[in-house]
């Protein structure tokens, strides 16, 4: 759907329009900036590259500087396209102890990519997160919205492999 | 063995976490009832009475920060509950929001109401999505019911609630870079003084307060203070809601009374697994500390943490079996600092990847003995010359893993030295 060969990720017809209605959601409420950026990102290919910085400035009158400051910033964003799946894997010190990775080492190779890059069909990238508040059920992942608890390696690659095949859902 | 003592987490499991009607049969709103009857600072002095102090981290007392914003004058002021929860091995607020939302609310509205404001926000950390649907239903149920919004329970009082998303970032729970970041800006925290008391989001008099601060609120004004105060030890009362994690038999979120040997919160949970040995605990989160089997002995509270040379912190117990190396998860929390640093400032910036090159030339054999000397000066130097907690308490777990564990990094040169 989204062409995200290149550095820079092109904005098709459809998806302007999309991003201008979201971003016109922004009625100089500064507090408000940040649930519309990241709406804005689900629909850019999980990325927030800058062309869409330039268009979401162009309509809420936010210098572009500005907008790549924040989004450089928190590490729900990614100036870099990536795929229409995230894959983060927590590697703070509560999952590491209980094997984080060991899990990771399944994931990249079932994926067949390391940590930071994106597969070439660009479905997958895998990300190193932190801490995601589910210790109790460490280790853990999450992709897109949708966290994996209790993991072992061996659970890894199979839900790994049901992604791949597309039996799961959109998340 | 221990059992619970359930206050914070009172309706867990026990109520529908969105319906109000729910929360109300189990006496819910009926304490911002009470509270609304009641001068301001008549509840001031009733949080004043219950001795709680707050449960993010610093341990403040709740009556002193709201009597500050109480006193300042402004036309607007604002009440913050942070559930930014980045602590690693801190999965307490998570709980508490998606099993009882209504008690934050409940505890938001009361502070709203001693200290005058009339708008608040909660700021919700990003790897929480699943909770928002539940605070956003949960938030439209009180409001129809009139618990929330304009003229609350038919008084002339008015005080709303928005959640606003985190971005992803640990320093946001510092309560200024928060401030910055729903502000629309970089989560940098500012300089203190001002505090967030009487300048703070927008520059405005700002209640910022912990998700379990909260949740306690209602209870104390509808029980006492002085009830609550029975509750604890003295100077550190009512209880907290610890998260158990690492090689625990029994990890999960769990509520003592402030004071709690920490030996009998292990055995309860059944120690480590499996036939392996305790290596030690991490105690208040990354920014804790580290210590052995053998310090075991402890008593869960505030103060006598501190005394021990230990923090309460989140409440955060990570035990250690003996299939890990003190060296590797003292190098696991640099990274994590090195990560997480936003890099306002230099010593905190650069001083937690020197810290991790040292760790990381011990490990490898090749330290020397003057280089733990060499990690205690620069810990030092950080703790006064960072500008906020994080890079003030970020090598806490190397200094006290160098006090608890000496061994684990004496070995590690020897053999570097003999090869
Ligand atoms: C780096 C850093 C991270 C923090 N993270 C949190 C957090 O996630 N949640 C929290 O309630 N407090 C956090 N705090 C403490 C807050 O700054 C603040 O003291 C707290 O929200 C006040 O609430 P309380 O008085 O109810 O504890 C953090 C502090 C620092 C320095
Ligand atoms: S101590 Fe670290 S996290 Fe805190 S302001 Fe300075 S650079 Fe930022
Ligand atoms: S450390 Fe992985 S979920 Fe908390």
């Amino acid at each position: 759907m989204h062409s995200i060969a290149g550095e820079d990720y092109f904005i098709t017809p459809a998806a302007e329009k999309r991003i201008t209605e979201l971003a016109s959601r922004y009625q100089n409420e500064p507090e408000q900036l940040m649930n519309i950026l990241l709406d804005i990102q689900k629909e850019t290919a999980n990325s927030f590259p800058r062309s869409v910085a330039a268009l979401v400035s162009r309509v809420t009158g936010i210098p572009e500087a500005k907008l790549y400051g924040f989004v450089s910033f928190y590490s729900m964003f990614s100036t870099k396209p990536r795929g229409r799946y995230v894959v983060r894997m927590c590697h703070s010190a509560p999952c590491h102890v209980c094997g984080a990775q060991g899990v990771m080492e399944a994931i990249s190779k079932t994926l067949g990519i390391k940590p930071g890059e994106t597969t070439r069909d660009g479905r997958f990238t895998l990300e190193y997160c932190q801490c995601l508040g589910v210790c109790e059920n460490a280790p853990a992942i999450m992709v897109n919205e949708t966290v994996y608890r209790n993991l072992t390696p061996g659970r890894a690659a199979t839900l790994m492999e049901d992604y791949q095949r597309g039996d799961m859902k959109e998340c | 063995m221990l059992s619970e003592t359930r206050i914070v987490l009172r309706n867990l499991g026990r109520i529908d976490p969105v319906s109000v009607q729910d929360y109300q049969k189990q006496g819910g709103y009926g304490p911002l009832r009470k509270a609304l009857s009641m001068k301001t600072e008549e509840v001031i002095a009733e949080m004043k009475r219950s001795g709680l102090r707050g449960r993010g981290g610093a341990g403040f007392p709740v009556w002193k920060k709201w009597s500050f914003t109480a006193s300042a004058q402004s036309g607007q002021k604002y009440v913050i509950c942070n559930a930014d929860e980045g602590e690693p091995g801190t999965n307490k607020d998570r709980v508490i929001l998606s099993g009882d939302p209504n008690s934050v609310f409940e505890g938001m509205a009361i502070a709203a109401y001693a200290v005058g404001a009339d708008r608040g926000f909660l700021y919700l950390r990003r790897e929480y999505p699943y909770v928002a649907p539940i605070l956003d239903q949960a938030l439209e149920n009180a409001r129809a019911e009139g618990c929330l919004g304009k003229n609350i329970l038919g008084s002339s009082f008015s005080f709303d609630i928005e959640v606003i998303s985190g971005g992803g970032a640990y320093v946001c729970g510092e309560e200024t870079a928060l401030i910055e970041s729903i502000e629309g800006r970089r989560g940098e925290p500012r300089f203190k003084p001002p505090y967030p008391g009487v300048s703070g989001l927008y520059g405005r008099p700002t209640v910022v307060n912990n998700v379990e601060t909260l949740a306690n609120v209602p209870v104390i004004l509808q029980r006492g203070g002085e009830w609550f105060s029975g509750i604890g030890v003295p100077n550190c009362t009512g209880t907290k809601v610890f998260t158990l994690c690492g090689n625990i038999t029994q990890k999960g979120v769990f509520e003592y009374p402030m004071g709690t040997n920490l030996r009998d919160i292990y055995e309860t949970h059944g120690g480590v697994k499996d036939n392996f040995d305790l290596r030690g605990f991490m105690l208040g989160g990354q920014s804790g500390n580290l210590i052995n089997a053998g310090q075991m002995d402890l008593s869960m509270d505030i103060d006598s943490c501190q005394q021990a040379e230990s923090v309460l912190g989140t409440g955060t117990i990570m035990v250690i079996d003996d299939r890990n190396d003190i060296l590797d998860i003292v190098q696991n929390i640099m990274s994590f600092f090195i990560e997480e640093s936003c890099g306002k400032c230099t010593p905190c910036r650069e001083g937690n990847i020197r810290i991790l090159e040292i760790l990381r030339r011990i490990s490898g054999g090749e330290g020397r003995m003057e280089d733990l000397t060499l990690l205690e000066d620069l810990a030092g130097m950080m703790n006064v010359a960072c500008l906020c907690g994080l890079g003030q308490n970020s090598s806490v777990a190397v200094i006290t893993s160098l006090h608890n564990f000496r061994e684990v990094y004496v070995k590690a040169i020897e053999r570097g030295r003999r090869a």
